[in-house]
């Protein structure tokens, strides 16, 4: 199963990729869908156990962040960037408190599908039984992914990770508002594309790709900032030993990953051929 | 590797490799013991025992050598229900050499049984058992297992094969490992299904067998 496969399958992508995973498991679609139900019903109960609760995780670093968001006052009047982030808040601490969650793909990476696809659903009342075919696509996603990369942490690096729940969240999403399996996939690449974290490669050397959806992404993770500090929450690691952090791991990167367009999204296949075209030159 | 691996298993937290992984370590190596474990010695390498503490990689094990699934409420209190159940655990920091880094050396003891399983978490919740009794295999917990101990002997495994086929059940994958030419060996069979009681019987009934063990699908 490859995202290519699943952007040119049939509306909805998500029929496709169940029937596909059917042939080559030997499940029927009937039980699949049982136990994707199931685990959406689980993904519920850690919603609501996590913004009910403040018990500390066992470090004690975590465990009412989700609760403070979630009663703060809402001064940005964006009641879904709200009720999302909660959400997703809401599982990482339950599994922080070695409470009851549904892998997605990771325990790490939990809550970005629950915040993204059921904190969507409910701002907009849409019913748990609509999110049974959204839940199969992000799978799919995921499957797609898992192919070429490794989706933990350990393996792949943080935003492996959590990239990989947000492009599995961001198809779901698509599906579920009526988006083409083509736009599903689109969105489940710009994700993926914009969590690949310092690296600095744009395309060619041009500040275009990514560098213009990154812009748009990064305007949505500044407001939920905004939002988070707005309702009491802290960073843990106090502000200048963040930048100490980022300017560690930026040293420790290989120049090829830091503008010269010499890895990253610039030593794509098309990043190759856009560059070589630029110059004049077959790649 | 299926649609229900990437959205689950549903487990208690905090960690897929770390919790769920090892839960099923547990699971798998009671399984190879065949009974309850009274006391384990369990050798923790690497990231296991470096970030383990943190990610409840202890309790997670002890809750699979007392039977609990990943997602069972009790893994929390994994230590309290062992001293309950009279299982006596001692972990200790190992050096497995180049496995993977999130592996455990399980040294299990029951009643009148022994048994040692090395096992890796590889993500996700997946694992891979690469040691059993010091013999090399290779199987996963996502489909029934079957771990013939034998003599090695010409004609052993299209027996044993042969038995499996009678019994109308698809053979995943195979492996074989034994200590000499004519010594002990070691074989696990991972199936498309379980086996019938009669053909596990019609194998554990071949001279040349020692041991059997029917191992449940852990995974998925």
């Amino acid at each position: 199963m490859t995202l290519e496969e699943i952007m040119n399958a049939p509306a909805p992508a998500s029929q496709w990729v169940l029937e596909e995973d059917c042939r080559e498991s030997g499940l029927e679609p009937q039980d699949v869908l049982t136990v994707m139900r199931d685990r959406i019903r689980e993904m519920r109960d850690s919603v609501e156990r996590g913004l009910k609760s403040d018990a500390k995780s066992i470090t004690g670093m975590v465990g009412w962040n989700a609760k403070g968001l979630w009663e703060a006052e809402d001064r940005l009047n964006a009641p879904l960037l709200k009720r999302v982030q909660a959400y997703a808040m809401a599982v990482n601490e339950e599994n922080a408190r070695m409470g009851r969650i549904v892998a997605a793909p990771t325990a790490g990476s939990a809550g970005t599908i629950p915040g993204a696809l059921l904190g969507v659903a409910d701002h907009l009342g849409i019913s748990d039984d609509d999110l049974v075919m959204p839940m199969v696509l992000a799978a799919g996603v995921g499957r797609a992914i898992s192919r070429q990369m490794y989706i933990s942490g350990s393996a792949g690096g943080c935003q492996a990770e959590i990239g990989s729940s947000a492009a599995m969240a961001a198809a779901a999403v698509t599906e579920l508002l009526g988006g083409t399996p083509r736009a599903a996939v689109h969105a489940a690449a710009l994700a993926l594309m914009n969590t690949i974290g310092l690296v600095c490669d744009p395309v060619g050397g041009y500040v275009e790709v990514p560098c213009v959806s990154r812009n748009a992404f990064f305007a949505v993770h500044a407001v939920s900032a905004a939002q988070l500090a707005l309702a009491q929450l802290e960073s843990f690691i106090p502000p200048d030993e963040v930048i100490g952090a980022m300017a560690q791991v930026g040293r420790m990167m290989p120049l090829q990953l830091r503008e010269t367009a010499e890895g990253g999204l610039a030593q794509t296949p098309t990043g190759r051929r856009v560059t070589a075209r630029m110059e004049g030159r077959e790649d | 590797m299926s649609l229900l691996d990437m959205i689950g298993p549903v487990m208690i937290g905090p960690s897929s490799s770390h919790t769920a992984g090892a839960c099923r370590i547990g699971l798998i190596s009671r399984a190879v013991l065949g009974r309850a474990p009274t006391r384990a010695r369990i050798g923790l390498h690497a990231s296991f025992a470096k970030t383990g503490r943190g990610h409840g990689t202890h309790l997670a094990l002890v809750a699979g050598l007392l039977g609990f699934a990943p997602d069972d409420a009790r893994l929390p209190r994994a230590f309290e229900e062992a001293r309950a159940a009279g299982l006596e655990v001692e972990f200790y920091e190992t050096n497995l050499g180049e496995v993977h880094p999130n592996t455990a050396d399980l040294d299990l003891e029951g009643e009148g049984v022994r048994a040692r399983v090395v096992a890796s978490s590889t993500g996700g919740g997946l694992i891979e058992v690469i040691r059993v009794d010091g013999f090399q295999v290779a199987f996963d917990g996502a489909s029934p297992t079957l771990l013939l101990k034998y003599r090695d002997t010409y004609g052993v495994i299209a027996r044993v094969a042969g038995i499996i086929a009678e019994d109308h059940v698809n053979i995943a994958t195979l492996t074989c490992n034994r200590e000499k030419r004519g010594g002990l060996a070691l074989m696990s069979i991972q199936l498309d299904a379980p086996l019938s009681d009669h053909a596990v019987r019609t194998v554990a009934g071949l001279s040349e067998m020692s041991w059997i063990r029917r191992l449940p699908k852990v995974v998925g």
